[in-house]
């Protein structure tokens, strides 16, 4: 298929793999945190990681919208789609996330709850409209990719005079998180994330830019480079980290120029701006809270709000015991460290969000990656 | 007066509870729309069994119940759908497919017009397949406890004698074929799915491969496996071969057709093609030297023309399915868990 196959081309694979072998010095390691789940997939989907030499190592960062939700928010969520009259509207990838006691919207909907899973803003525009005697909830997930469609929902729906229709805003934002984890103390018990230099964030920079990742840049020491989510541009923006690395620099690079520009989508960061505004503090899996790291709507929004249409009722919310994600998410341990991976935890049977979600660490190790060793001896057997 | 009342008059209106009724209203309906449209000798008998002559051979027997939405879609609706499947589960085992019963469960409040257009186009399938649907059986349920309609079919085969095909027969060395570009029929359901409906020139691969089967068999008697992938598609299809058989599996990526049309809208809806439902594709593992010779077959038929050879079997105590990318990786296909996409079938 034309401009997509071009990107995972095996040939050009092949020679950038030969150049990030010469280039990267084999006297040290190099920690490439990918920031987003979708170059988690890509990594694992097309088998990068076989084609880097060993001293480059790939740290799955939290860039997962679904992992990156605390389960209080969730089991909010459970809540409101428990409420009489609502129709809570979702996109798919939350129904199978596990809350507290593995309770999940798909058990929900099991017992009752109306949930619909929708793949934009504007299918649940259209089921409040086709259902006027309801109230009809949106459960926003989401990086700044998603967040202007929501802010354009609310924008209609206030146009529209829609009065059903409200949102349970769980925006959340990408520069806070990377600052976070490069600054952040290690964990009582956890030895130090080691990360060298991070892989940017793809689509959410075609929103916000490459700019606001310059002060992490400039004051961790850390370089960054924007890469796409095709395996090319996984490989291209590992070769740019190396020579970064080798050259002792440490700024934010552009590999995805077919779509990023450096100021971004002003347009969407305005709407985004109308409707939403920053947090003072908010809860993420894995980092704990994180200041001015979440969004939510503004007071002339109001009515479109959830939170402030509901009164959730505060709870005792806990995850799994032993459940490894909040390490897994802050790139300090990997899937397989967890007691729980393959064994209690499967995509069948998640105990954890990143067992759920395709974009999630775990599901990738557990669906591609699984007894990789195993599946090379099967390969060199066949060689 | 309802079209009960006067047996002369075509049937319309919706489904009511009295069409399940046992009484004159369903007697009714079986004339008008399934005796009408269905008819063969065996079925025309009109006892609730039907009474079939005893064939030579080994019997094989299948069911098969279809549930899937939108009824109609491009490239077939649930009748043909309900044939086609029952057909393939048959002609999987390498059996020739006899003869065919149908069980309706129909929803207060269906469209007889609708139900006639399914019946029509199920006699269809069962015509050019060559199988007749020898007994049938409707119940009505109230509005809300269906939807629309679902169809259950049974199928009874006779099995060639010395064909051995087993999921449990696969071996290292051996040579995995399909018959075609993967994935139409669950992207074609999908593509006429409400809150989803994009245009697309996919239509659904559903057709009845009995006929394939049977020159395959002719060239090579001794095929190990046959399986149509159906619900999880082809990687769940070979995982559940690997399992059964014991053995892994190193695929091709780039050997593994999937039409451009297709490929699109996987990417734009993050589904793998891999997963996606077929319903007129098979996978033939054989032995190596036989693969050639299949191959002509297959691409001289007009249910194979696209058939090809995507991988071997190897041995592998963990059973696993491994794709050598084209990107030059490679990569486990695991089992799909959960639902790519429901009702597809």
């Amino acid at each position: 298929m034309k401009y997509i196959r071009e990107f995972r081309d095996g040939k050009l694979a092949r020679k950038l793999a030969g150049a990030i072998a010469r280039e990267a010095d084999p006297a040290r390691r190099y920690h490439f945190m990918e920031f987003c789940g979708g170059h988690t997939h890509a990594i694992f989907r097309y088998g990068v990681q076989d084609l880097v030499p060993d001293n480059v190592e790939y740290v799955h960062g939290p860039g997962c919208p679904v992992c990156v939700l605390p389960v209080r928010r969730l089991d909010d969520a459970i809540e409101l789609a428990l409420t009489e009259n609502v129709i809570l509207c979702t996109y798919g990838d939350m129904m199978r996330v596990p809350g507290t006691k593995q309770q999940s919207l798909i058990k929900a909907k099991a017992g009752g709850a109306d949930i619909r899973m929708i793949y934009s803003t504007q299918d649940a525009l259209k089921i409040a409209r086709d259902h006027p005697e309801r109230q009809v909830v949106f459960f926003a997930i989401g990086f700044e990719t998603t967040t202007p469609p929501t802010a354009v929902a609310i924008k209609q729906a206030h146009a529209a005079g829609l009065r059903n229709f409200s949102v349970f805003c769980n925006h959340v934002l990408t520069p806070p998180a990377i600052a976070h984890i490069v600054n952040a103390p290690a964990q009582p018990g956890e030895d130090p994330v080691r990360i060298d230099g991070f892989l940017g964030p793809s689509h959410v920079s075609s929103v916000i830019g490459w700019a606001p990742y310059e002060p992490a840049a400039r004051d961790f020491g850390k370089p960054v480079v924007i890469a796409g989510f095709e395996p090319l541009d996984v490989m291209q923006s590992t070769l740019m980290l190396v020579r970064q690395i080798n050259d002792g620099r440490h700024e934010v690079e552009n590999q995805y120029t077919r779509v990023v520009t450096r100021e971004g989508n002003r347009k969407a960061q305005s709407l985004v701006d109308e409707v939403l505004e920053l947090r003072e503090t908010f809860e993420w899996r894995g980092l704990g809270s994180v200041p001015h790291s979440a969004l939510r709507i503004r007071d002339i929004f109001a009515e479109f709000d959830a939170e402030r249409r509901f009164a959730v009722s505060p709870k005792q919310s806990r995850e799994v015991k032993s459940c490894e994600c909040p390490s897994v998410l802050r790139g300090v341990k990997k899937p397989t460290d967890c007691k729980l991976f393959g064994t209690v935890c499967t995509p069948e049977n998640p105990m954890g969000a990143c067992m759920v979600s395709s974009e999630g660490a775990c599901a990738a190790y557990w669906t591609y990656g699984r007894k990789r060793e195993a599946s090379r001896a099967v390969r060199d057997a066949v060689a | 007066m309802t079209a009960a009342d006067n047996p002369k008059k075509k049937l319309a209106g919706v489904v009511d509870m009295t069409h399940g009724g046992g009484g004159r209203a369903m007697s009714d309906l079986i004339e008008k729309l399934f005796r009408r449209h269905l008819s063969n000798p065996a079925l025309d008998q009109g006892h609730d069994a039907a009474v079939l002559d005893r064939p030579a051979g080994r019997l094989v027997l299948s069911t098969d119940a279809h549930v899937v939405s939108p009824l109609f879609f491009p490239g077939g609706d649930i009748g043909s759908l309900a044939v086609h499947g029952t057909l393939n589960d048959v002609a999987m085992a390498g059996a020739r497919p006899l003869s065919l019963t149908a069980s309706f469960i129909l929803e207060e409040g269906f469209p007889l017009e609708e139900l006639e257009l399914i019946v029509k186009s199920m006699a269809q399938a069962s015509r050019e397949a060559g199988v007749p649907v020898v007994s049938g059986d409707t119940k009505v349920v109230e509005k809300g406890k269906g939807d629309g309609v679902f169809i259950s079919t049974t199928g009874l085969g006779v099995l060639p004698e010395g064909v051995a095909i087993s999921p449990e027969a696969a071996r290292p060395g051996q040579v995995v074929l399909i018959s075609g570009p993967i994935g139409d029929h669950g992207v074609a359901i999908l593509s006429k799915r409400e809150n989803l409906e994009f245009e697309t020139e996919i239509r659904s691969d559903s057709a009845a491969l009995h006929d394939l089967v049977a020159e395959m068999i002719n060239v090579d008697p001794g095929i190990s496996v046959l399986r149509d992938p159906t619900r999880g598609g082809l990687a769940t299809a070979l995982n559940e071969i690997a399992n059964a058989s014991r053995i892994g599996f190193v695929l091709q990526e780039e050997s593994i057709p999937v039409s451009p049309d297709v490929q699109a809208a996987c990417e734009l809806l993050g589904l793998d093609p891999l997963y996606v439902a077929n319903e007129g594709k098979l996978v033939c593992i054989c032995a190596a030297e036989r693969a050639d010779e299949l191959l002509a077959v297959m691409r001289a038929h007009p249910n194979g023309r696209g058939a090809c050879r995507i991988g071997e079997v190897v041995d592998d105590p963990d059973c696993m399915v491994i794709m050598e990318t084209e990107f030059g990786g490679s990569r486990v296909v695991d089992w799909l868990s959960g639902e790519q996409l429901p009702r597809i079938c």
